[in-house]
């Protein structure tokens, strides 16, 4: 059935308008106004058009650390989503064993993101860490503050081990909203487990899953306090993400100005990829 | 019984998720000399000790206390504002209405490092510095359309036969939507409610930014383990494992609404 066109729906989303507007417009303009001025002290600033934006432009650091973070958000996609949805899959439906491993799956959620840095820290070291200690046991010299290689490994290993749960939790919901009927449906007809899979569950978790996708799209590609903490961005610059060389600029070199025009861009890539992935998701699947 | 290989698999999963967590509550038992000195399997020596530093410091409990209140606070108001704008995205078309359903989204993409200044400006115009009602307004910044868009994903799955059913029998809106709607998309409620919790249980930087003492978050406060001395690692794990204790609970209470799944036939 279509969508009744109503425009008095605009009173259901206003309060949600108002209270976003609040905290988003007034510091995006003042961001915006700080992109184009070269800022000396609270009174010395001067109008300086687009000079901030080539700079940061022609800057190869940045370059650098764009190609990182696609890379990195491109594995984080291609391992998260995958594997969040297997595991979904395989979970127990109902009981107690469905509330636990609920509640298992949250832990890693919800400790602070400094602190998930800390805890692998530790975690990871040869001497007094579990993971550490294991790989070096098995004979693999492995050492995340020296080999560029290694950091990353440990670096996506946090992320997939901090972040798959999310894209279960939302792939589960999304398989519990399914009415059994379309289940009794599918074995009536003598559907195979793949087909069932295919015509049923994951059409059925589309919605679920678009949020899943730009979710860990966007939180991964603004990615900071976990790895900065873990590795410093190091060893180099092997994994300095988009967000801590803007930090570098912003708190180390306290140059707003630049830093202002960084976020602006920043921001701007997020939101082209972000949308381009909506749009592909909005129209995958339409003709069936 | 047969088992599942898929139950294995899951099994194992599980296992491998909760080993960090394990060496925290292992690390959380013991002394920081004990950490650093040897590698141990489990706690040889347990001691409560770290876990009593916390509880017997004012400094370090209040911090669980404010973040409780704010975090509270934004999960309540992100899903009662966020329900009514979810139906009205699923159930109708009106002026500007994708435009608005992607703005929304847009609030989450940008890098906060540059925008704490002017979030710190505009809220100490509104003197709401150091209260928890300016964190967990500022936090609806991005958990307020992530609960629109995942409910509107959940409402566009009850099909819209339902609301007409209803209104041809005499409910009016407000009735419908509290007595038949919100039971039908509570494995979508639940969801929300635990993801509203959880992102504003774990951000750091704009709560650090708008807090000073009164309102002070418990992520702000682990920052406090770093001394002269260097890391005290036993009193952050110990830290670390009660921060998870809140949100722990929080899913265990909605654990039902998002395991039961949906009836339908209820009208």
């Amino acid at each position: 059935m279509e969508k009744t066109k109503d425009n008095r729906a605009w009173f259901l989303v206003i309060p949600v308008f108002v209270i976003v507007a609040f905290s988003a417009i007034i510091p995006l303009m003042t961001v915006v106004n700080y992109s184009v001025q070269d800022i000396f002290g609270p009174n010395e600033r001067f109008f300086v058009g687009v000079e901030w934006f080539k700079e940061i432009l022609h800057d190869e650091r940045l370059h650098e650390a764009l190609l990182r973070q696609f890379l990195f958000s491109g594995l984080v996609l291609l391992i998260e989503i995958p594997l969040g949805v297997a595991i979904a899959l395989a979970m127990p439906k109902k009981g107690w064993a469905a509330s636990l491993s609920l509640v298992l799956l949250a832990l890693p959620l919800l400790i602070p993101w400094n602190v998930i840095g800390t805890i692998w820290i530790i975690f990871t070291r040869p001497d007094i860490g579990l993971l550490g200690a294991t790989i070096n046991g098995l004979g693999i010299d492995f050492d995340h503050t020296a080999a560029p290689l290694d950091a990353w490994i440990t670096v996506m290993l946090m992320e997939v081990w901090h972040w798959t749960p999310l894209v279960v939790l939302l792939a589960y919901a999304g398989l519990q909203a399914i009415p059994d009927a379309f289940y009794q449906a599918a074995s009536i007809d003598g559907a195979s487990r793949w087909a069932v899979f295919r015509y049923i569950q994951l059409p059925k978790m589309r919605g679920v899953l678009t949020i899943a996708i730009l979710l860990r799209f966007m939180d991964s590609f603004l990615i900071y306090a976990e790895p900065f903490v873990l590795t410093g961005g190091g060893p180099g610059n092997a994994t300095t993400f988009l967000s801590i060389h803007l930090v570098k600029i912003a708190v180390g070199q306290f140059d707003l100005g630049p830093a202002a025009a960084f976020s602006i861009i920043y921001f701007l890539i997020v939101l082209l990829f972000s949308w381009l992935f909506y749009q592909a998701l909005q129209n995958v699947g339409k003709g069936e | 019984m047969k088992i599942r290989k898929s139950t294995v698999g899951f099994i194992i999963y599980l296992l491998l998720l909760m080993l960090p967590v394990y060496w925290m509550f292992n690390m959380s038992l013991r002394t920081n000399a004990d950490i650093l000195g040897t590698f141990s399997l489990y706690p040889a020596h347990p001691t409560l000790t770290n876990y009593v530093a916390i509880f017997t410091d004012p400094a370090w409990y209040s911090g669980y206390v404010n973040s409780i209140i704010y975090v509270s606070m934004n999960t309540v108001i992100s899903l009662f504002v966020a329900l009514p704008a979810a139906y009205a995205f699923s159930r109708y078309t009106f002026l500007g209405d994708k435009h608005m359903f992607f703005w929304l989204l847009t609030n989450r993409m940008a890098p906060p490092a540059v925008f704490l200044l002017p979030f710190f400006q505009l809220y100490s115009t509104f003197g709401l510095i150091d209260t928890h009602i300016a964190v967990a307004i500022s936090h609806c910044l991005f958990n307020v359309p992530l609960a629109v868009w995942i409910l509107e994903g959940f409402m566009s799955g009850v099909p819209r036969e339902i609301d007409e059913t209803a209104y041809i029998d005499g409910y009016s809106f407000p009735r419908f939507f509290l007595t038949v709607f919100l039971p039908l998309i509570r494995t979508g409620i639940g969801v929300t409610a635990f993801f509203c919790f959880m992102f504003s249980w774990v951000e750091l930087l704009l709560a650090r930014t708008l807090t000073t003492t009164e309102a002070k978050p418990i992520a702000a406060t682990m920052t406090r383990t770093v001394s002269a001395t260097g890391l005290d690692w036993g009193l952050l794990a110990a830290a670390g494992i009660l921060t998870i204790v809140p949100g722990a609970l929080v899913i265990y209470f909605v654990r039902n609404y998002m395991a039961k799944g949906f009836a339908l036939g209820r009208v």
